[in-house]
């Protein structure tokens, strides 16, 4: 749009397809294609980073006794970055900045996101934000796990200038995802073509719309938390200090209230993705599109009112402790109410198993396996004796490093041909798969065996009984490391590609509005208002 | 059958002549993590034996949902490629089904909440300890205090790799032992003076955090002699996999014993400091 006056001066007819010079189109970009390619590629460099975080981790957890990461402190602050690093630098940026920026526009027929402007900003907050979290590690200074508790994240044990360069990468990356969220609600209610009712949405629309919703309400939250502690490090405040009249378990609530959504947040686009791909590849319409609107709707409103199950063992009462886990088992029915839908979807369909759908049937699986051992950890009374181990550890991976990360995938193999025009490599886009799940199933699983008896998670160093496991689980990253190579193969493999991809190249199960625009599709789409019937 | 059974005493003969039963023999049970377990550490008290019994109900609804979906997986993998069937139906919706995968899940978690309600209220504290334990963390030791017992207090650090001596667990095995009488109800506060840790033995089936600023109460009983390990779980810092706990359950007259012995030796440490100033 900031490029049309020019286009006009120098006379070109096809207008709609004139990209301006490389810094006005990739530095003061305010068109959604490009921010999305942008959030893209800076995903695949968080994800580059925090999966070489968790390589080194892997490597020093192989066997007891092991000396490649020597320092506890040193160990700490590995942990902590590869948590915030995977989650808002690789998982969000992919899910939200990078599929919500390029599609929501495309799948609801309007020609860019309702404040461009907004939308640049949004995403060159995260670059500071991703060097201030690398400050924080390369100084060895945020050693407090991602769950910033205090006492050990306030100035007394977390002394370093790099906690606070961590706290401050937070608040913008806060800020990029609440101005983000915001201009995806105002597009998605009033940018929609003529026609498409709320409820003829497609469901990847409704999933970015829900998770808009839930990052506006949450990471306030998350900003008044940090906000307290960095007044509690620098400014003599005592929001966190039991000795000034403060309370640690309060920011415990405060961090939850944010960290719970927060897990939905980044498992929600997911599941836009899966259902179109799974309808796609099925060539039927998506099975139950109410009920899988308004269990995405339920699982964002009951996602708010279970944070303290992550409290179980912080002194909350008995009676809180059972409320908490009555209504975290109640997500296991929305949830149960997406994973039949699927499996209906695919019923009677006539199903091609090209990549996206390996990926997104691999999702089914590894979030069922989540899922249900969620239904476990939800349990107060046997919390009590998984709580903070590898259990847990395995439990969140497998929905969010498995589960997110393969819709991530899944959703790359099924529009790089309509982002980027070209076909990715169909073999090794099954390699990559197939290595991924073999991989990440050899890393997670055997995690299980290692929670039960009571490995502690955030452990550098444990007992020599713990050795077996910790063994196959390293082996099982190293695979999934060289799978992640395969990877950025494939994209080289398709970026050097010179064939060219059709309008629907997936035929006629891809049904949504993308479809209809060329690969790639115009720098302007959508000059004429489609109209849906 | 009876091939399979023989199989399965066999194993379960290896498995307890390699690892529990040394231990037995030398200083009661013990209750350690074992190479290559898969499933939650032998319960030695009450409460873990409540925990293993919801869990093990738990385990085998949530494995039969997972071979259910995995199954239906397979099947319609199967049964419904673009080989075996060309023309996919354009169905769409199903009430009764739809109302089938809300409800049924439904039942299972209500089956399943029903007896985790019971246990959250079980675990919770104990209306009659026989003794109170105070646990304070510290970065990087424990420290149990013995109100009851003319508030006797030790300090417990890890051993050293240096200082290990045959037989004891690196990474597991302390210099002072946490001392309780067997068969008691033990009345455990656990708070902290630096940053939150978190008490935690799997074999007793008990676990706190130990926050700065408040003191939370728990309750665990030792059922046999022996030594139950466990370790700081929540992270503390630096040292965070340093801190582990070791518990020893002995008889009551062994643990008064000890108790007197400790004292004199608590005292006996406590002298030259008197006497040096």
């Amino acid at each position: 749009m900031a490029a049309s006056s020019d286009t006009h001066a120098q006379g070109h007819g096809d207008d709609h397809d004139h990209k301006p010079g490389f810094v006005a189109r990739w530095l003061f970009s305010t068109n959604h294609k490009d921010i999305g390619t942008l959030y893209l590629i800076f995903a695949v460099i968080g994800g580059l980073v925090g999966g070489l975080l968790s390589e080194i981790m892997r490597a020093q957890l192989q066997f007891p006794n092991n000396h490649i990461v020597t320092e506890g402190q040193e160990w700490n602050t590995i942990i902590t970055s590869h948590g915030l690093l995977m989650i808002f630098f690789s998982v969000m940026p992919a899910l939200i900045g990078g599929f919500g920026n390029w599609f929501i526009p495309l799948m609801i027929g309007a020609p860019d996101m309702a404040f461009p402007r907004l939308n640049n900003i949004s995403f060159w907050l995260l670059p500071p934000a991703f060097l201030l979290i690398c400050i924080g590690l390369v100084m060895g200074e945020s050693g407090s796990g991602w769950t910033l508790y205090p006492p050990l994240s306030n100035a007394t044990y977390e002394a370093g200038m790099g906690m606070d360069c961590t706290l401050f990468a937070l608040h913008l990356a806060g800020l990029s995802s609440l101005l983000g969220s915001m201009n995806f609600i105002v597009t998605i209610f009033n940018m929609r073509a003529p026609g498409m009712t709320l409820h003829k949405m497609p469901l990847f629309i409704w999933s970015e719309l829900v998770t808009a919703f839930l990052l506006v309400l949450a990471v306030p939250v998350l900003a008044g938390a940090i906000t307290m502690l960095i007044c509690d490090r620098n400014f003599g405040t005592a929001f966190f200090d039991p000795t000034g009249g403060g309370d640690p378990v309060l920011f415990q609530h405060l961090f939850w209230f944010f960290g719970h959504p927060e897990v939905y947040i980044m498992i929600l686009p997911g599941f836009g993705i899966i259902s179109h791909v799974i309808s796609t590849f099925s060539k039927k319409p998506i099975f139950g599109y109410l009920g899988m609107v308004y269990a995405m709707v339920a699982i964002g409103v009951v996602g708010f009112v279970v944070w303290a199950h992550h409290m179980y063992l912080s002194g909350i009462d008995a009676d809180t402790r059972a409320y908490f886990m009555g209504a975290t088992l109640v997500i296991a029915v929305p949830t149960g109410i997406k994973i039949f839908s699927w499996i209906a979807t695919m019923w009677g369909g006539s199903i091609e198993f090209k990549t996206p759908m390996l990926w997104a049937i691999g999702f089914l699986f590894v979030f069922t396996l989540g899922g249900v051992t969620g239904v476990v950890c939800a349990n107060a009374g046997i919390d009590e004796v998984i709580h903070n181990t590898y259990y847990i550890v395995a439990h969140f991976h497998y929905v969010l490093s498995l589960g997110a990360v393969f819709s991530i995938f899944c959703g790359f193999y099924y529009w790089i041909g309509k982002m980027s025009g070209k076909p990715y490599p169909e073999f090794w886009g099954k390699v990559h798969f197939w290595m991924t799940f073999i991989g990440v199933n050899m890393t997670f699983f055997p995690q299980h065996f290692l929670g039960l008896p009571g490995m502690p998670r955030r452990y550098p160093d444990y007992p020599a009984a713990f050795a077996g496991w910790n063994f196959i689980s390293s082996l099982g990253a190293y695979v999934s490391g060289c799978a992640f190579l395969v990877f950025l193969y494939v994209c080289y493999r398709t970026f050097t590609s010179k064939e060219q991809v059709a309008n629907n190249y997936w035929g006629a199960g891809a049904t949504t509005l993308e479809w209809t625009q060329t690969s790639p599709p115009a720098f302007h789409t959508y000059l004429e208002m489609p109209r849906i019937s | 059958m009876r091939m399979v059974k023989w199989l399965l005493a066999a194993v379960a003969g290896i498995v307890f002549s390699l690892t529990a039963a040394p231990f037995a023999l030398a200083q009661g049970v013990v209750g350690a993590p074992r190479a290559w377990e898969m499933g939650m550490q032998r319960s030695f008290g009450p409460i873990k034996d409540r925990i293993i019994e919801l869990h093990n109900l738990v385990l085998v609804i949530i494995t039969l949902i997972t071979l259910f979906v995995g199954g239906l997986l397979v099947w319609v993998m199967l049964r419904f490629n673009a080989r075996r069937n060309p023309v996919p139906s354009q169905t769409s919706h199903n009430t009764i089904l739809e109302i089938a995968w809300t409800v049924v899940p439904v039942l299972i978690l209500v089956i399943i909440a029903i007896p985790s309600f019971r246990l959250i209220y079980y675990q919770d504290r104990t209306p009659d300890p026989d003794m109170t334990i105070k646990v304070t963390g510290h970065q990087w030791y424990w420290e149990f205090s013995y109100p009851d017992q003319g508030n006797l207090d030790i300090e417990s650090r890890y051993v050293h790799d240096e200082d290990l001596k045959p037989g004891q667990l690196r990474l597991l095995d302390v210099d002072n032992q946490l001392v309780i009488p067997v068969g008691k109800k033990v009345r455990v506060l656990t708070t902290s003076t630096d940053v939150i840790h978190s008490f935690f033995i799997p074999a007793l089936g008990v676990q706190r955090y130990a926050i700065p600023g408040r003191t939370i109460e728990t309750w665990m009983e030792a059922e046999q002699p022996g030594t139950f390990y466990g370790e700081c779980n929540q992270i503390c810092g630096q040292d965070h996999s340093r801190m582990p706990i070791s518990v020893k359950a002995v008889s009551e007259a062994d643990f008064k014993t000890w108790v007197d012995t400790a004292k004199k030796s608590a005292s006996a440490a406590a002298l030259p400091k008197i006497a040096a100033k």
